[in-house]
């Protein structure tokens, strides 16, 4: 691909949201209040596995302030299942576990909903309806879900694709395989063979603005929601399939957003908000409370991994053979699958096999969590290629640029790689200062890569132009981490117009075109894409319209940077001069006289082309005495293709650093026998915060996407990826412990050290 | 003839064959070639994608396939 | 019966009604209609709710309505003054120190009271002071760096 020079891309102007967000005004889910809106409260199950024998809702009823009470079986049972974006999910399950039918599987499960016309009387309602239940044992990891006897979450599931042993009364959901070649052959070939069992906790997305939304549904059964989502046409569908309504007749407004990734494709409160406000009569407001948050809202899998990885004395690794089991939670669907894919997706192997299980356990259904199943299952594999180079006395980048795949060759999950630029990565690693900077006393350093698809998929935009050459531009995409102002960039870019003149929005599901979900690392990419094209067939209108003004065939209409570039020979028709260049704003004044309003739209399907990689380098101090590691430095290099705006694209480098180290060193849910979280607070789920971290280096890599017209690869998930290997493979280097159990948090961290010291003692 | 490449795990569903020679225009083609050649096959195909030389399509649907594409089912992924 | 409440907001003499359970958090952004202040997590644990009361950095989320009686809170809404953002704000902006903004409001408010007590903090300084402010996009890096701008372009302004 040819190098193209851009005036806006690449630059770092001030994001056209920024005051909003500064000065408070934005307004975010629970921000908004409607005139003669009621509170929406939910009672949830004490039990983690339970039958649910009956449900008595008079007291509530009979309260004063209470107009609307409503339980699971008032809700349509759906057997359809609608496209999340990128992957199926079925739209029963998601009902079932928003609110119970005739079983809870998880602790928190909401089992009843009550509107009232205060808050606080809502909560005092649910807490008086009255449920009697059959308690059943929990099974809370995957070796107790999938051990003979095991209590059966779902009596229907069946398990799909190859199942080992049966595929009925069973609670392993899914299992995938992957092969290639003959790997005992291929470990027979090894000069060095390296072994590990891994285990990594529930972690959630840790999102700071709590899932919110109001909704009204009319005498005439048609409703309005204005929810904190990613995915507002999401809302809209599983909304209306579980709520019973026409999606015709619903429209759903995005607020910004306040965090996600990943959490919030998931509609969780938006259909029992409708049920209630359709029978209250008013609209219903809902807000999760932060405990809610964690105990019903989707994490993602806690997972166990079994990795072997063989290899030459030369380092050519040679065979490989890796097992996976994650916790789906109490529905079927954890990202397993793509766990398996991501696991070996660095590496050229010749023979290998890929096992991946998904299994239910009594714990809330997970949701996707930022590039969802490939932290696990590279933690792992990047750990057993860390052991690996260090049996082999090899540079631990050194033995990954020996086995790297580039383009050309055949990734593990099937496909060939188009341009990559995980070589480069390594390359630009390796010689990063940080690499070879001296360590102090107690300081050891990791390097790990991570891998994602990045995702395409279905989007839409509209570019506008006014009479003065400002555009605005509507997608249906809430803006997470800067899109808009991206979005803004390549309007500029293509119509050659100042980016502070570009008005980005973001519409709702009646002025947007269909959008699938801001996640995926697909907004600047795929959205982007219909961006560029809408602007393109506004910039193509131009150029006819300056045609008719200058009476001139439209092919004879050059464009440069902003301009329409008459022909030679073209004359002005008042004066009869010869016809000079003009820009937007002069040709956009006449619109009225040359054809209409000018306005540019585009819609498009992308493939999953552009996936990523990323590498990072960590150095932790550990203190022997306390356990407590701090990273003392952290290096993150990326292969983005383009990127539109760098400061966003260091920022999603930086916040998915951040989040993997968090779910390396401190993360976890902590559950007790019967299922209950302990620790469903920011207090005790401890994710980092200011004086945990360094400042994060960025290395931005632009191996351009052939796919995209500037290159653009998607970038905000692969960078939660590296992390959990990168500080592994430091807390290795710094403590002489293989930590194959996260969070690597002080307790467990102490209890290693001592006992290292104790064999070491003891020998 | 495109190859289609099924992942080893689906070749319980095939009597043990992972890779197959089919003639079709688009995947929605294929992939009803495939269930008629593999009845068993054909649950396990709901919730697939498809990558056409190398470009994953997660709704796999009318997108065109080349004399010589190269195709690849894997399971369907989700982003966060 | 509900508590009436009189109060200085911003500047403003603010009066409301309140149930002597309600929390300053809850007054300001359902009865005052001022939602710049946020809620993450309503145990004072993510500072999304960091206000001023009589100059010190509070969670609203920990502070009981009635207590703002006959005292002065300062959120994110009172920062700006006319058309000029306040420094911080603007730095915050130029450094594009946010991605999802929802922590935003708290971090500016903990770093004006982080800046008023110290004016030229150290980066470790800085960010054992904003240790109290969960951000889960950035990383807190160009919060920091943010912080540390922020308080470079107000010592040159004093300076001058």
């Amino acid at each position: 691909m040819s190098e193209r020079t851009f005036d806006v891309v690449g630059t770092r102007p001030v994001r056209h949201d920024g005051v909003d967000k500064v000065t408070g005004r934005a307004a975010y889910g629970a921000d908004a209040n409607w005139p003669g809106m009621l509170h929406g409260a939910l009672l949830r199950s004490p039990h983690a596995h339970a039958r649910i024998v009956s449900i008595d809702t008079s007291a509530a009823e009979a309260m004063p302030g209470v107009k609307a009470v409503l339980v699971g079986a008032e809700l349509p049972d759906t057997n359809a299942s609608i496209s999340l974006g990128e992957a199926a999910i079925e739209l029963r399950d998601m009902s079932h576990s928003m609110l119970a039918r005739t079983k809870v599987v998880y602790h928190g499960q909401a089992v009843a909903a009550v509107a009232a016309t205060t808050l606080d009387i809502a909560k005092e309602a649910a807490s008086k309806i009255v449920v009697t239940y059959d308690v059943l044992r929990p099974v809370l990891t995957v070796d107790e879900a999938l051990a003979p006897g095991a209590p059966i979450l779902h009596d229907d599931l069946v398990t799909k694709g190859a199942a080992i042993g049966p595929k009925t009364n069973t609670n392993l959901a899914a299992r995938y395989e992957f092969k290639r070649g003959d790997l005992d052959a291929g470990f027979d070939a090894a000069d060095v063979v390296v072994e590990r069992e891994f285990r990594t906790p529930t972690v959630h997305q840790g999102y700071i603005e709590p899932h919110a939304c109001i909704a009204r549904c009319g005498e005439d059964g048609r409703a309005v929601v204005w929810a904190t989502t990613q995915g507002p046409f999401v809302v809209r569908d599983a909304s209306a399939a579980i709520a019973g309504l026409d999606p015709a007749h619903v429209k759903v407004v995005p607020s910004e957003i306040g965090g996600g990734f990943g959490g919030k494709i998931v509609v969780y409160l938006e259909p029992i908000a409708l049920a209630l406000s359709r029978k209250a009569h008013r609209p219903v407001k809902m807000v999760m409370t932060r405990d809610e948050v964690f105990r019903a809202t989707g994490p993602t899998s806690g997972t166990k991994t079994h990795v072997k990885i063989g290899a030459k004395r030369d380092g050519t690794i040679v065979a490989a053979k890796v097992s996976l089991w994650y916790e789906a939670g109490a529905f079927r669907g954890s990202p397993v699958g793509a766990g398996a894919m991501c696991a070996l997706a660095p590496y050229r192997i010749p023979n290998f096999f890929i096992e991946a299980h998904d299994v239910v356990v009594n714990k809330p259904k997970v949701a996707a969590y930022r590039a969802p199943g490939s932290p696990m299952a590279m933690f792992a594999v990047e750990s057993v290629v860390d052991e690996l180079a260090r049996e082999l006395k090899m540079d631990p980048i050194d033995l990954r640029l020996k086995n790297a795949v580039d383009e050309g060759d055949q990734a593990a999950y099937g496909p060939k790689f188009g341009p990559i630029g995980l070589k480069t990565l390594l390359r630009a690693a390796k010689t990063h200062p940080h690499w070879s900077a001296p360590l102090g006393p107690n300081q050891g350093r990791g390097f790990a890569l991570g891998f994602w698809f990045n995702g395409g998929m279905n989007s839409a935009a509209t570019v506008t132009l006014g009479a003065d050459g400002s555009a605005a531009v509507v997608t249906g995409n809430p803006d997470i981490g800067g899109t808009r102002a991206a979005q803004a960039m390549m309007v500029a870019e293509e119509l050659g117009i100042d980016v502070d003149r570009v008005r980005p929005s973001v519409g709702d599901t009646d002025t947007a075109g269909y959008t699938d979900v801001t996640g995926g690392s697909r907004v600047c990419f795929a959205t982007g894409m219909a961006v560029i094209n809408a602007a393109a067939e506004v910039r193509e209108e131009l150029k006819r319209r300056a045609a008719k003004i200058w009476n001139v065939s439209p092919d004879a209409v050059a464009w440069e940077k902003g301009r329409v570039i008459p022909p030679t020979g073209a004359k002005e028709t008042k004066s009869g001069a010869d016809a000079q260049p003009m820009s937007v704003a002069q040709v956009a004044a006449k619109m009225t006289h040359t054809g209409g309003p000018i306005v540019g739209r585009a819609s498009l399907y992308a493939p999953m082309a552009g996936p990523g990689f990323g590498g990072h380098i960590c150095d932790v101090e550990v203190d022997p005495e306390t356990g407590r590691s701090r990273i003392v430095r952290y290096t993150a290099l990326q292969d983005v293709g383009k990127a539109v705006h760098p400061s966003y694209v260091e920022g999603q480098m930086q916040g998915g650093a951040a989040q993997g180290i968090g779910w390396a060193l401190n993360e976890e849910y902590v559950y007790n026998r019967d299922g209950v979280m302990e620790n469903a607070g920011f207090l005790d789920y401890r994710m980092p915060v200011a004086s945990d971290l360094p400042f994060i280096d960025t290395v931005i890599i632009e191996v351009a996407n052939p796919l995209h017209p500037y290159g653009v690869r998607g970038v905000g998930e692969v960078p939660i990826v590296p992390p959990l290997g990168a500080v592994a493979n430091a807390m290795r280097s710094a403590t002489g412990v293989r930590f194959t159990q996260l969070p690597m948090s002080p307790p467990r961290v102490l209890e290693h050290i001592a006992a290292r010291e104790a064999v070491a003692v003891g020998a | 003839m495109a190859i289609v490449h099924l992942p080893s795990g689906l070749a319980q569903f095939t009597g043990g064959v992972e890779s197959v020679a089919i003639d079709a225009p688009r995947i929605a083609d294929m992939l009803a070639e495939l269930r008629r050649r593999f009845p068993q096959l054909a649950d396990q195909l709901d919730d697939i994608a498809v990558a056409v030389d190398g470009d994953i399509y997660a709704d796999p649907g009318y997108q065109p396939l080349r004399a010589d594409s190269d195709v690849h089912l894997v399971p369907r992924i989700a982003g966060g | 019966m509900k508590l009436h409440i009189e109060t200085t907001i911003n500047g403003e003499p603010t009066e409301f009604l309140c149930d002597g359970h309600e929390t300053l958090l809850s007054a300001l952004r359902n009865g005052l209609g001022l939602t710049g202040t946020k809620e993450g997590c309503a145990t004072g644990d993510c500072g999304a709710c960091s206000v001023l009361l009589d100059g010190r950095l509070v969670p609203a989320c920990l502070v009981l309505a009635p207590e703002a009686q006959g005292r002065s809170v300062t959120t994110i809404e009172g920062l700006a003054t006319g058309d000029a953002l306040h420094p911080i704000q603007r730095v915050f902006l130029e450094d594009a120190a946010l991605q999802c903004g929802i922590c935003t409001p708290g971090f500016i408010i903990a770093a004006k009271a982080l800046l008023d007590a110290n004016p030229n903090p150290t980066e470790e300084q800085a960010r054992f002071w904003l240790a109290g402010n969960l951000c889960r996009c950035t990383g807190y890096d160009k919060i920091i760096r943010a912080v540390l701008d922020a308080a470079a372009v107000m010592n040159e302004g004093a300076a001058v």
